[in-house]
């Protein structure tokens, strides 16, 4: 049993059909890179996964470890297990970094019926982790994303990620408006998460990521499925010789 | 499983939302319902004041019944019938109190479920408290202490008898009988409230805070609050009140003067929690207050923080006269409104004297069906040379059925002047509440902390122990007005 299957998921916007009868299964250990032209529906297949307003399914079905996520709403999928590192993470003006942190992290403690960290030990489980990302203690103390570089705001996705230690991430165009430190920093910090019980997938543009980050499997979408998939090698062919060749193979 | 939880929650939220709602069974004294000269004469009386007191009150209700209601707030309520209230109701003391010892348990307990211990050792140190319930001050803590270093603090009824010299120089002195109908009316009939007067040169040593509580049915309370801080004194006080929950509507008009002398400062915090009603707009608080403080004194500053989640309606305008030369003025609010509640609330800025200097921060939330509006006015009088304001207002709207509105009056007289007025609206995004709720809080949790975020500027102005409880009740206040 695949920990994530999405069986001919159907969606759309505005009468607009974005996913035509996608399936997916992840397993547990298995890092998953989706890649595809702009428009195809990267995006909104993270979304949909993470179950925000407006991008429920108009047929098919998604389960996770066995559970149905289609009624579950963003906070549930979340305390499941399921992590979306945004790609253009969201401001919250006054709202400070670390009062932040402590407080996504404490909530899933108690969802979880473990003790909360009081401010104190959070603060020194906090340091230790922004450590391993470059994250400086001047960065926890602005307001969340707000006026954070993009570099800034990745590495914060990754912060949040590894304190939720989440058991299916979902890395969206994580690479983008990244300088090569940057992305490396960023990988590293995917990288050092995970392990055999978790799972990641990886939507990107470009094969630049997957030299960092590894996939196991390598799935091609375009206009709204997936239309083909592979080892690492697949990645390193799209990169030589762009996406026109598979489209036209499925045409 | 999870969806079941939630539903538990929900009911359970909803029926605790107002946790402050239960009343206390306790014998009362009560005036008969209604108001005349007699019952001016009977609170009078009751409180054992002398004869310039009951004049002042009588030739204030003469006033007072000539007087029209004001309508110029956007707030619409049914006619108030003045003669259907109960304009003094005490607790029944057996005797004169000699100590906290001897006051009522039943009261005690009511303070305790209150989260306002007055027994003293139990008490939050460095905090003193004066308990209004209804008409009469209950308790008064930490006064011995206090009077080591000359600052009196008590409630206004005794002050009128022990100081009289006082009360009589500056009450009215800043809020005039007739300033409008609502003080007229509270200058006829307050019945108690706090006096604090701090000697010259004295930084108080702990926090003062008076904590009002209406219980019984049917009763106004009318409080009445006198700060007098001396050359170079600094106070910082602070101001907590509830009621039960009960389906007709209460008012509340009270009057607060502080006053200021040289290089004084007045720190005055307000989280005011009056029961707001029930979903439909059923009962509540009508909480119309006035409120102002004088800079006297040259190089002297007050300061109004606010926090407003209750009361049905709320009409208060805590302000600022800046007489004296350099002195500052600062108004920092939130006001909530969710379901059928209304606020029409702001300050005002009275520049008077050289190099004045005001600053206006209001934040309005509204949820619900809820009327929210800032009402401020800045006025740079002639004189009132190189005056500065700066305002700066922040709506944020939950919801489609809520409105805010901003309404700022400038007058300027002096060209070096500067008035400065930022003013925005806007919604709780989406994007937002995905983001949070993404990471795992709930539609509450993740509203409760983006709201606190927009509030931060006037959060982070309100002392150490109500601040935790402000944030707090923001999370409560808009409880059900998302998801």
């Amino acid at each position: 049993m695949p920990m994530l299957e999405i069986k001919n998921a159907e969606l759309s916007i505005d009468d607009k059909k974005i996913l035509k009868g996608l399936s997916l299964n992840v397993n547990e250990g298995e890092t998953h890179a989706i890649m595809g032209p702009n428009g195809s529906g990267k995006s909104t297949l993270s979304y949909m996964l993470a179950g925000r307003d407006g991008y429920e399914l108009d047929n098919g079905s998604i389960t996770f470890n066995n559970i149905d996520l289609i009624p579950l709403s963003p906070d549930e999928r979340s305390n499941l297990g399921l992590f979306l590192a945004f790609q253009y993470p969201v401001e919250l003006p006054g709202v400070s970094s670390t009062n932040f942190l402590r407080e996504i992290f404490n909530s899933r403690k108690k969802y979880l019926g473990e003790d909360e960290l009081t401010h104190l030990d959070f603060i020194k489980h906090l340091r230790k982790v922004a450590q391993n990302l470059s994250i400086k203690d001047e960065m926890l103390k602005r307001y969340v994303n707000y006026g954070f570089s993009g570099g800034e705001k990745k590495r914060f996705e990754i912060l949040q990620m590894a304190l939720l230690n989440p058991k299916i991430s979902v890395l969206d165009e994580t690479d983008s408006g990244l300088d090569v430190d940057a992305l490396k920093i960023v990988s590293e910090g995917v990288n050092n998460l995970k392990d055999k019980k978790n799972a990641v997938i990886v939507i990107t543009h470009y094969q630049r990521l997957l030299d960092y980050i590894k996939p196991d499997i390598v799935h091609i979408m375009s206009d709204g499925k997936i239309i083909k998939s592979g080892d690492a090698d697949l990645a390193l062919y799209i990169e030589k010789n762009g996406y026109s060749e598979i489209l036209n193979e499925q045409n | 499983m999870v969806a079941t939880t939630e539903t538990i929650n929900q009911v359970k939220t909803s029926t605790d939302r107002y946790k402050y709602g239960f009343s206390t069974e306790i014998e009362v004294d009560k005036a008969p319902k209604g108001l005349n000269e007699d019952i001016i004469r009977f609170i009078s009386q009751k409180k054992d004041e002398p004869k310039w007191m009951l004049d002042w009150r009588l030739e204030a209700f003469k006033k007072w019944k000539k007087m029209e209601k004001p309508n110029w707030a956007k707030v619409s309520f049914p006619d108030i019938d003045f003669q259907d209230i109960y304009y003094y109701a005490a607790p029944k003391a057996k005797k004169k109190l000699n100590s906290l010892d001897e006051v009522d348990p039943e009261l005690l307990k009511t303070y305790e479920k209150l989260g306002i211990p007055l027994n003293e050792q139990k008490m939050l140190a460095g905090v003193a408290v004066d308990a209004v319930f209804d008409s009469v001050s209950v308790a008064t803590t930490f006064r011995e202490k206090l009077s080591e270093v000359g600052v009196i603090f008590c409630p206004i009824s005794e002050a009128i008898k022990n100081h009289p010299y006082l009360v009589k120089k500056y009450i009215g002195s800043v809020v005039p009988v007739t300033d409008n109908y609502y003080t007229a009316l509270n200058s006829a009939v307050f019945t108690d409230g706090s006096f604090v007067y701090i000697p010259k040169g004295v930084k108080c040593p702990m926090e003062l805070s008076t904590y009002f509580r209406i219980n019984e049915k049917n009763t106004g309370q009318f409080e009445r609050t006198l700060i007098i801080v001396e050359d170079e004194g600094y106070v910082s006080y602070l101001e907590g009140c509830t009621a039960p929950q009960r389906d007709e509507n209460q008012l509340h008009a009270a009057v607060v003067e502080l006053v200021a002398l040289n290089r004084s400062q007045i720190k005055y915090s307000t989280v005011q929690n009056w029961y707001p009603g029930d979903e439909t707009g059923k009962g509540g608080i009508y909480n119309f207050v006035t409120k102002r403080g004088k800079c006297l004194g040259d190089n002297s500053k007050i300061s109004w923080t606010q926090v407003e989640t209750g009361s049905a309606i709320t009409w208060k305008y805590p302000s600022c006269i800046l007489m004296g030369n350099n002195s500052v003025g600062e108004f920092y609010s939130v006001a909530i409104t969710n379901n059928a509640q209304q606020a029409d609330t702001g300050t005002k800025m009275i520049h008077i004297g050289k190099n004045t200097k005001s600053t206006i921060i209001s934040k309005g939330i509204s949820a619900g069906k809820s009327q929210n509006t800032y009402r401020g006015q800045v006025q740079i009088q002639k004189g009132a040379s190189n005056a500065r304001n700066f305002t700066q207002c922040d709506s944020l709207l939950i919801g489609n059925t809520c409105s805010a509105h901003t309404v700022p009056y400038i007058n300027q007289h002096v060209s070096n002047a500067k008035v400065e007025h930022e003013a925005t609206t806007s919604k709780i995004s989406e994007d937002q509440l995905f983001y949070c709720m993404q990471r795992g809080l709930d539609a509450e949790q993740a509203t409760s902390m983006i709201v606190n975020g927009f509030c931060k500027e006037v959060m982070k102005e309100l002392p150490m122990e109500f601040a935790v409880e402000a944030q707090k009740l923001i999370g409560i206040s808009l409880e059900g007005s998302v998801g």
